[in-house]
C-alpha cells in the first residue's frame, strides 16, 4: 500500500467528489417524485440569469432552501441526507412571459420546527432570494400539510367567535381609522373614536405608525380611546371596540401595553406586520390566553409582495399570519386607493376564511389546502373607500370582512358621526337589497339613493365622493386570466 | 334613543313586507331560524327568551313569520328578533340577526365610571328598563 491514507479514504462515489456539481445532479430534482401528505410544498416564480437551465435553477432553490451549499460535503453521508434535501419537481413556463418558470418545490415535514414561523421561513425565504443564479425569485405560494398545522395555534379569536363577542352578525363589520395618523392628542383622539363609533361605527382603528410618541403617549391614547368606546356602546346600546395598537420597540414593551388594554377593559388589540413573526406568534398566544381579538397591519408588505417578478404573494402572508394565530389582517379592498386585483384579492380572502380551498390559477392558488380546522382570520379591506362603492364593496368581498372607512367617515362635510351613519346605512340597505334577491351590483346606486332619502348624511356622502375612483391597473395580476380592473 | 342591535337597525323599522324577504332568504340558504324575546336589552344580555325552538328544515317563510306574529302579540312590548343559524361545518353559528318588534319608548342605557389609580377607569352599562322588575319594565 503506497497510497497516502487521505487517497484510500477518499470517497469513491461521483456524487460526492469534491467541487461544484449542477444541483439537478445532486438530487434536488426529481421528476418522478411522489408527494407525501405530510410534505410542504411552494411554487416559486424563477427568473433565471441567461443561459442558466431552468430545471437547475429551480434545484438550486430546492438546495439552497434546504441542506445544500455550493460545494460538496461529505458530512452529508452522516445523514439520511436524501431526505433531508428538497426535492423541485415540477417546472412549468410562466403563460404568456419569456424566461420565467414556475417552480415546484417539495420538503420533508422535520425540515421544520413545529410550531414556529420563524424557522419554517429561515428555511423557504432565508438564503434563496439573494442567490446569484436567479435574477429574480418570487415565492407564489404554500401548501401546508394537516400535520403541520395542527402544531400551530392559529387565530386567537377567528371570525366566528369574533361575531358572537361582538354579536354582529349577517353583515361586514364596519370600521375607520382614526385621522390624523399623527398629531392628535390623546383628548381630541379618544373624540374621533367616540364620534366614529357613536354614528354607527363597530371599531376605530390606530393607524400602524401610532404608537407613543412625543404628541401623544400610549397610556393617554389607551384611556381616552376606551372613554370613547364606553359612551358610544351606551348610546347604542352595542358592543364596540377601538384596536389598540400595542407595538413598541421591546417585547417587554409590548407586554405592558398589552396587558393595560386588557386591564381597561378593551376587547381587542393591535400588532404591526414590521414587530416580526416570532413576536406576532407571541402576541397571537397571549391573545388567546388573555380572550382578546387581535388585528394585524400589514405594514410594510408591499416592499416585497407587490413586485411579480421578486419577493413573495401576499397569500403566502396570509397563510403564514392565519398560522401565526392573528384575528385580522389588511387585505385588499379591489376598488380602493391600494394595489389589489379582483381576483388576486378573492385568493386571499379565501385562504383567509375557507376550511379548504382547492387549485385555483385565475386566484393564484396553485395548492389545494385543508385548514386542519384552523379558525378564520377575518380580511379588512382598508384604504380610500366609501358609501358610494357599497355594492361593489359587498360583490367583491362578502360578508365576512371589516370595511374600514377612514377618510370616508372622518371626511365627511357633516362630521364625523354624519360620516359614520352613512357608512352604516348604506351597508344595511345594501345586504338588505342582496337578502331580497334584488341585483343589488346593477341597481347599487339607486338603492343608495332610494336609502339616502331618509337619512341626510348619507345624501351628502353620495354628493361629495360620487367622482371619487382609482382606476389603475395593478402590477400583481394572476397569470392565467385576463382581469378587467376597472371599477365602475 | 334606538338600540341599534341587529343587521338592520339603522334603517326605518322594517315593514311586514320587507321581514318576509328576508325570512324567505333564510329558507332559501337553508337556513333555521328562531325567534327571541327580552325586556332587557343590554347588549351583554346573551341570552333573550326563546320564543319556542329555533324552526330547523323550515321549508317555508309563513311558519317563521306566524310565529313572529305570535310572539309580538303575546309580548307586545318587547324586544323581538330573529335569528337564522347556519349548521355548515366552519361556521356553526348565528349568520343573520335583526330587530323586527321594539317597545314605543327605549329609555337606553347609563354609562357607569368607578375611578382607580392613574386615571384607569372601570366602566359598566346599566340599564334604565332594569330598574322596574321583569315583565313590568316597559
Amino acid at each position: 500500500m503506497s497510497q497516502s491514507v487521505e487517497s484510500r479514504t477518499r470517497i469513491k462515489s461521483e456524487r460526492y467528489e469534491s467541487g461544484v456539481i449542477p444541483y439537478a445532479k445532486m438530487g434536488y430534482w426529481d421528476a418522478d417524485y411522489v408527494i407525501k401528505e405530510t410534505d410542504v410544498l411552494a411554487l416559486f416564480r424563477i427568473t433565471p440569469q441567461p443561459g442558466v437551465d431552468p430545471i437547475e435553477a429551480s434545484a438550486a432553490i430546492a438546495g439552497e432552501s434546504s441542506t445544500a451549499t455550493w460545494t460538496v460535503v461529505w458530512t452529508d453521508l452522516l445523514t439520511a441526507c436524501d431526505l433531508y434535501r428538497a426535492k423541485a419537481y415540477r417546472v412549468d413556463p410562466v403563460p404568456n412571459v419569456a424566461d420565467q418558470y414556475f417552480a415546484y418545490i417539495a420538503y420533508d415535514i422535520d425540515l421544520f420546527e413545529e410550531g414556529s414561523i420563524a424557522n419554517l421561513t429561515a428555511s423557504i425565504i432565508g438564503n434563496v432570494f439573494g442567490f446569484k443564479a436567479v435574477k429574480a425569485l418570487r415565492l407564489e405560494d404554500m401548501r401546508m400539510p394537516v400535520a403541520y398545522l395542527k402544531t400551530f395555534q392559529g387565530p386567537a379569536t377567528g371570525l366566528i367567535v369574533e361575531r358572537e363577542r361582538m354579536d354582529k352578525f349577517g353583515r361586514p363589520f364596519l370600521g375607520a381609522t382614526v385621522k390624523p395618523k399623527l398629531g392628535l392628542s390623546g383628548k381630541n383622539y379618544g373624540r374621533v373614536v367616540y364620534e366614529g363609533l357613536k354614528g354607527g361605527l363597530d371599531f376605530l382603528k390606530d393607524d400602524e405608525n401610532i404608537n407613543s410618541q412625543p404628541f401623544m403617549r400610549w397610556k393617554e391614547r389607551f384611556l381616552y380611546s376606551m372613554e370613547g368606546v364606553n359612551k358610544a356602546s351606551a348610546a347604542a346600546g352595542e358592543i364596540k371596540g377601538h384596536y389598540l395598537n400595542v407595538t413598541a420597540a421591546t417585547m417587554e414593551d409590548m407586554y405592558e401595553r398589552a396587558e393595560f388594554s386588557k386591564e381597561v377593559g378593551s376587547i381587542i388589540c393591535m400588532i404591526d406586520l414590521v414587530i416580526g413573526y416570532t413576536a406576532i406568534q407571541t402576541m397571537a398566544i397571549w391573545a388567546r390566553k388573555h380572550d382578546m381579538i387581535l388585528h394585524l397591519h400589514r405594514a410594510g408588505n408591499s416592499t416585497y409582495s407587490r413586485q411579480k417578478n421578486h419577493g413573495m404573494n401576499f397569500r403566502v402572508i396570509c397563510k403564514w399570519m392565519r398560522m401565526a394565530g392573528v384575528d385580522h389582517i389588511h387585505a385588499g379592498t379591489v376598488v380602493g386607493k391600494l394595489e389589489g386585483d379582483p381576483l388576486m384579492i378573492k385568493g386571499f380572502y379565501n385562504t383567509l376564511l375557507e376550511s379548504e380551498t382547492d387549485i385555483n390559477l385565475p386566484q393564484g392558488l396553485f395548492f389545494a389546502q385543508n385548514w386542519a380546522s384552523l379558525r378564520k382570520v377575518v380580511p379588512v379591506a382598508s384604504g380610500g373607500i366609501h358609501a358610494g362603492q357599497m355594492h361593489q364593496l359587498l360583490d367583491y368581498l362578502g360578508d365576512d370582512v371589516v370595511l374600514q372607512f377612514g377618510g370616508g367617515t372622518i371626511g365627511h362635510p357633516d362630521g364625523i358621526q354624519a360620516g359614520a351613519t352613512a357608512n352604516r346605512v348604506a351597508l344595511e340597505s345594501m345586504v338588505m337589497a342582496r337578502n331580497e334577491g334584488r341585483n343589488y351590483v346593477a341597481e347599487g346606486p339607486q338603492i343608495l339613493r332610494d336609502a339616502a332619502k331618509t337619512c341626510g348624511p348619507l345624501q351628502t356622502a353620495l354628493d361629495l365622493w360620487k367622482d371619487i375612483s382609482f382606476n389603475y391597473t395593478s402590477t400583481d395580476t394572476a397569470d392565467f386570466v385576463e382581469t378587467p380592473t376597472a371599477n365602475i | 334613543m334606538r338600540v341599534t342591535q341587529g343587521t338592520f337597525s339603522f334603517l326605518p323599522d322594517l315593514t311586514d313586507e320587507q321581514i318576509n324577504k328576508q325570512l324567505a332568504y333564510i329558507v332559501s340558504k337553508g337556513f333555521s331560524a328562531n325567534v327571541e324575546y327580552t325586556d332587557d336589552p343590554h347588549p351583554r344580555n346573551s341570552y333573550w327568551e326563546l320564543w319556542g325552538l329555533p324552526l330547523f328544515d323550515v321549508k317555508d317563510a309563513s311558519a317563521v313569520m306566524y310565529e313572529i306574529s305570535s310572539c309580538r302579540k303575546a309580548k307586545p312590548n318587547y324586544y323581538i328578533k330573529v335569528n337564522a343559524f347556519d349548521n355548515t361545518r366552519g361556521i356553526e353559528s348565528c349568520v343573520l340577526s335583526f330587530i323586527v318588534n321594539r317597545p314605543i319608548n327605549e329609555p337606553g342605557f347609563l354609562l357607569q365610571r368607578q375611578d382607580f389609580e392613574g386615571r384607569t377607569m372601570k366602566y359598566s352599562l346599566h340599564s334604565y328598563a332594569t330598574e322596574k322588575p321583569e315583565g313590568a319594565r316597559y
